[in-house]
C-alpha cells in the first residue's frame, strides 16, 4: 500500500475509530471558553463557571469566562461576531425552537369556534415545515361542572386535535396528548382551550 | 383522606392513567429527539454506535459524537435545546423531568468541541437543576443561552 491517498485514508479512518473505540479524552488538560449570550427578547440568565480554584457568574450579555483545566476562571468579554465564529457549527445546528398555539373551544364540546378553524391550518403549517416535528396536545376545562366530567373533556378535546392531525398524515408517533381538565395551567391561559406545543 | 376525596382522588388518578396510555411519543427513556444531523453524528449507547438522522431519539447516558464534518441539534422533553458543532463529545449524563410540575434534573458533560445551550423547563422551575460538566469546570445553568467550547491545550 504505498498509495498516499489511501494511506491517508487509512490513518484517518483508524483515528476516528480510535475515537469512537475509546476516549482520547480528556485531552492533557483543556482549555473551556464559556460565553452567556442574549436570548431572543434581549434577557440574559446566568451561568456560574466553577473551576478547580475558585468560580465566577456570567449574567451579562457576552460576558465569558476563560478557564484551563486545575486554574482558575478568567473573566473575559466576548464580541458577538467572535462568538459565530468560533460556534459556526453549533448555530447552524441549533433546532427550530419550539413554538405553541391555542385552539378553543365551544363551550361543553368538542367542537372548534369558527376561529380555530382557521388557527388549525396554521399549526398544520408550523409542523409541515419541521423535520421530525413533535406534537404535545393538552386539553383545559373550564372550572364548570365534576372535575371527573372536566378531566375526561380536556382528554376528549386533546384526542379531538389529535385525530385532526392524524387525518392530515401526522404520525400518532409523534403525537402526546394529555388533559388537564380545570386544574391549573402550568402557563395561565383561557379555560376552554387545547394547548398545542410543537417542536 | 375522606371516602369522598378518596374517589375523587381515585378517578384523577384513572383519568391521568388513561391519559398515559392514551399517547405519548417519547418513551420514559427517552429524553429527546435529534433535530438537525450535519455530517457524521454517531449515538454511542451500552456498546452499540447508533447513526444519528433527525427524528432519532435520545436516552439518559447516550453519548454524542461528531465527526470533523458533523454538526447535531438536539431538542430534549422539557424544550432546553442543545447543538454541537465539529469534533465535540456531549455525554447526556443524567435526566428526569416531570412534565405536570416542570422540575427536573439534567447534567451533562461536554469533554470536546462546541456547544451551544439554550434551556428549557426544568433550568427556569429550578435554578440549580441543570449543569454541564467539561474538563476544566461545571457550570451551573439558570434559565439562559451560552455557548460553551472545550480545547486541547
Amino acid at each position: 500500500m504505498t498509495n498516499p491517498v489511501a494511506r491517508a485514508g487509512l490513518v484517518l479512518m483508524a483515528a476516528l475509530l480510535g475515537a469512537c473505540a475509546q476516549d482520547p479524552l480528556k485531552p492533557p488538560g483543556s482549555i473551556d471558553l464559556v460565553v452567556i449570550v442574549p436570548d431572543r427578547e434581549g434577557r440574559v440568565g446566568a451561568v456560574v463557571v466553577s473551576g478547580a480554584q475558585g468560580s465566577t457568574t456570567l449574567d451579562r450579555p457576552y460576558a465569558a469566562a476563560r478557564v484551563e483545566e486545575g486554574g482558575k476562571a478568567e473573566a473575559r468579554s466576548v464580541s458577538e461576531g467572535e462568538v459565530k465564529k468560533i460556534f459556526e457549527g453549533a448555530i447552524a445546528a441549533q433546532p427550530l425552537r419550539p413554538v405553541s398555539f391555542l385552539l378553543y373551544f365551544q363551550e361543553g364540546t368538542d367542537e372548534y369556534t369558527p376561529e380555530s378553524k382557521q388557527a388549525f391550518e396554521g399549526v398544520f403549517a408550523e409542523i409541515a415545515r419541521r423535520k421530525a416535528a413533535e406534537i404535545a396536545v393538552i386539553g383545559h376545562t373550564d372550572r364548570v361542572g365534576p372535575v371527573e366530567f372536566n378531566d375526561a373533556l380536556s382528554l376528549k378535546r386533546a384526542d379531538r386535535v389529535r385525530r385532526d392531525f392524524m387525518e392530515r398524515g401526522i404520525p400518532q408517533s409523534s403525537i402526546s396528548t394529555a388533559g388537564r381538565g380545570e386544574r391549573e395551567p402550568i402557563v395561565p391561559t383561557a379555560d376552554e382551550v387545547v394547548e398545542i406545543n410543537v417542536r | 383522606m375522606s371516602t369522598q376525596r378518596y374517589r375523587n382522588h381515585l378517578a384523577n388518578m384513572l383519568v391521568l392513567a388513561a391519559g398515559l396510555l392514551a399517547a405519548g411519543p417519547l418513551f420514559a427513556n427517552e429524553i429527546g429527539q435529534i433535530k438537525v444531523s450535519n455530517g457524521t453524528v454517531l449515538i454511542e449507547r451500552g456498546g452499540q454506535r447508533i447513526l444519528s438522522v433527525p427524528g432519532t431519539r435520545v436516552q439518559q447516558s447516550d453519548v454524542i459524537r461528531t465527526g470533523i464534518d458533523g454538526s447535531v441539534g438536539i431538542t430534549f422533553s422539557d424544550n432546553t435545546m442543545m447543538s454541537a458543532g465539529p469534533n465535540s463529545v456531549l455525554s447526556l449524563d443524567r435526566f428526569a423531568f416531570n412534565s405536570t410540575t416542570h422540575e427536573g434534573r439534567f447534567d451533562t458533560s461536554v469533554r470536546n468541541g462546541t456547544l451551544s445551550v439554550i434551556s428549557g423547563k426544568i433550568s427556569k422551575q429550578s435554578p440549580e437543576a441543570m449543569t454541564v460538566k467539561t474538563p476544566a469546570t461545571i457550570l451551573g445553568v439558570r434559565g439562559t443561552e451560552f455557548f460553551v467550547q472545550v480545547s486541547a491545550r
